[in-house]
């Protein structure tokens, strides 16, 4: 046998199995319905029910944006794979792969691809629906697409890691999504992200700001909306140095307990 | 060389003893079978010596590693071996190409994928969703991801479970051909006739001990145990056991003018031996 030669690499196989995830993905109707359309529907119910104008320039369509934005971080990370991965690992195909060399890492690069793809994919619909039907304006300025970027790769990867430590939560496959979705629901309401943040009671806001969303959700208002309505912000601020450094602490917490806690099959 | 080498393995969950003292030795190119009943401790078994399970006490050499050990070396040894788990149930939403390219690209030295596919007999499969595959074909296509890597060693837990008499024949031919290519095969199954067409030993296992190990047609004293002869007389069937039983054939065709009505020489089959040894009858 050719025993000397050595075995592929933790990359490769990642970026391979980053391509198999996202093949999967596309195959799964429901899967691209819940996480494509669902933004843009939610999109056009609440740009059709509020037509307030929250200061000047600033549509509530183009607050909801922000927020929707910062939820699909959390959607297609941490709720999408805390949902698939138990499923995963009841089904046995976790403990399939456990048989062969592949390396854990390889897996989880495989996830952070397909988290980032069906992200960018998911942001560039809701962007053009929301240009087109709800009159939502992009930044102009190269800096806030400078904080665009880093605040979708670090959201979705801190996301990503997430909701890979979060999997070992449920105790089946089929009851994932009724452990999961509650959490993400209730961020959601606390995180400003169906209503104003600072409309929200003091202890609601000092909940959420323990929780990454309320920062992604923060940070992406500093995205798109005017840098007057920073002081509308609870720090007067878009506190953006802060928010990178919170969600980088997520990121790191993120891995260690993903890595910590990730088990192949039930027992 | 010995692939596989246990000693004293010992296993208890809670209060029960899983396995309670196994020694096994499986050598290159040999076909072994564990048998026993449901809890008997077979999976717990093979699963430690797969590195699923790790054993409280005992020596496990499997190809020369301790498959509990993890880290690199354990990449290299998982790299060698092949491991067909009793069931799995993906989404499937690949296709059986797909699925076993994918899954070549795991391992340093995999086998050519249409010639996997071949093998296990997919070939009109190739392209299907695995969703629509059947039983029996999913379960070849879990054969096939199990040999993808060329594997030194490979593990079949009760892998004909659900075949067809057709399938289950076909399954044992690709199993027959792996061995002429020099492939050691540990199998657990329920099936006695399987045991029996496939192993070259079998070790029959109960409350975590092994009872015996032996050639299918030596187990329990199979070779030697007294066989019936069976005939009709008067049209009553009449039975004798003997050690002899060509003698008593010779003793009935001198009785009878032409042919022994309904002659039958009956062995205890593999299942006889099994049930007994095991308590059943």
């Amino acid at each position: 046998m050719s025993a000397h030669k050595s075995l592929p690499t933790t990359i490769a196989l990642g970026v391979a199995r980053g391509g198999l995830e996202i093949r999967q993905f596309m195959r799964q109707r429901e899967s691209v319905v819940f996480t494509l359309a669902f933004p843009i529907i939610l999109l056009a119910i609440f740009g059709s029910v509020f037509k307030t104008t929250l200061a000047e320039g600033v549509t509530f369509s183009q607050y909801f944006v922000a927020g929707m934005i910062a939820s699909g971080l959390v959607n297609t990370g941490f709720q999408q794979l805390a949902i698939i991965i138990p499923m995963e690992r009841e089904f046995g195909s976790l403990k399939r792969l456990r048989g062969t060399p592949m390396h854990v890492a390889s897996y989880f690069i495989g996830k952070s691809i397909l988290v980032f793809v069906s992200m960018t994919i998911q942001v560039i619909l809701l962007l053009a629906a929301g240009i087109i039907f709800f009159g939502v304006e992009l930044p102009t300025n190269p800096y806030k697409w400078l904080t665009f970027t880093w605040l979708i790769i670090l959201g979705s990867a801190a996301s990503t890691a997430l909701g890979i430590a979060f999997a070992a939560v449920p105790k089946s496959g089929r009851g994932a999504s009724a452990v999961v979705s509650p959490v993400v629901i209730i961020l959601q309401f606390f995180s400003g992200v169906f209503f104003v943040f600072t409309d929200l009671p003091g202890w609601m806001q000092q909940v959420a700001a323990i929780f990454p969303l309320k920062w992604m959700t923060q940070g992406m208002r500093s995205v798109f909306l005017p840098d007057s309505f920073a002081a509308r912000e609870v720090a007067g601020s878009w506190e953006t140095e802060r928010t990178f450094v919170i969600l980088l602490a997520w990121l790191i917490a993120g891995i260690f307990f993903a890595v910590r806690t990730f088990k192949w099959s039930r027992d | 060389m010995n692939v596989i080498e246990v000693q004293g393995l010992h296993k208890s969950y809670a209060d029960t003893k899983a396995v309670d003292g196994i020694d096994l030795t499986i050598s290159k190119g040999e076909i072994f079978a564990l048998l026993g009943p449901n809890g008997a401790g077979k999976t717990t078994t093979v699963e430690i010596l797969e590195g699923f399970r790790k054993a409280d006490s005992g020596s496990i050499s499997v190809l020369g590693f301790d498959p509990a050990k993890r880290g690199v070396q354990s990449r290299i040894w998982r790299n060698r071996i092949g491991i067909v788990l009793q069931s799995t149930a993906d989404a499937g939403d690949l296709t059986v190409f797909e699925t076993l390219s994918h899954f070549a690209k795991y391992y340093s030295a995999a086998r050519d994928v249409e010639e996997v596919i071949n093998s296990v007999g997919l070939d009109e499969k190739r392209g299907a969703l695995i969703r629509t595959l059947s039983g029996g074909q999913r379960r070849r296509l879990d054969v096939g991801l199990g040999i993808i890597g060329s594997p030194e060693l490979l593990f079949l837990d009760e892998p004909t479970t659900g075949f067809d008499p057709e399938a289950r024949r076909a399954f044992w031919a690709l199993i027959q051909s792996l061995r002429e290519g020099g492939t050691t095969i540990l199998l657990t199954t329920h099936y006695l006739d399987e045991a029996e067409a496939l192993a070259d030993r079998v070790a029959v296992i109960t409350r975590g001990k092994i009872l015996e190990v032996s050639t299918p047609t030596q187990l329990g004293g199979r070779a030697s145990a007294q066989a019936r002869v069976q005939w009709k007389s008067n049209g009553v069937i009449q039975e004798e056991l003997s050690d002899n039983p060509t003698e008593v054939v010779r003793r009935l065709a001198a009785q009878f003018p032409d042919e022994i009505p309904e002659l039958q020489v009956l062995r205890p089959s593999l299942e006889d031996i099994y049930l007994s040894m095991i308590g059943e009858k």
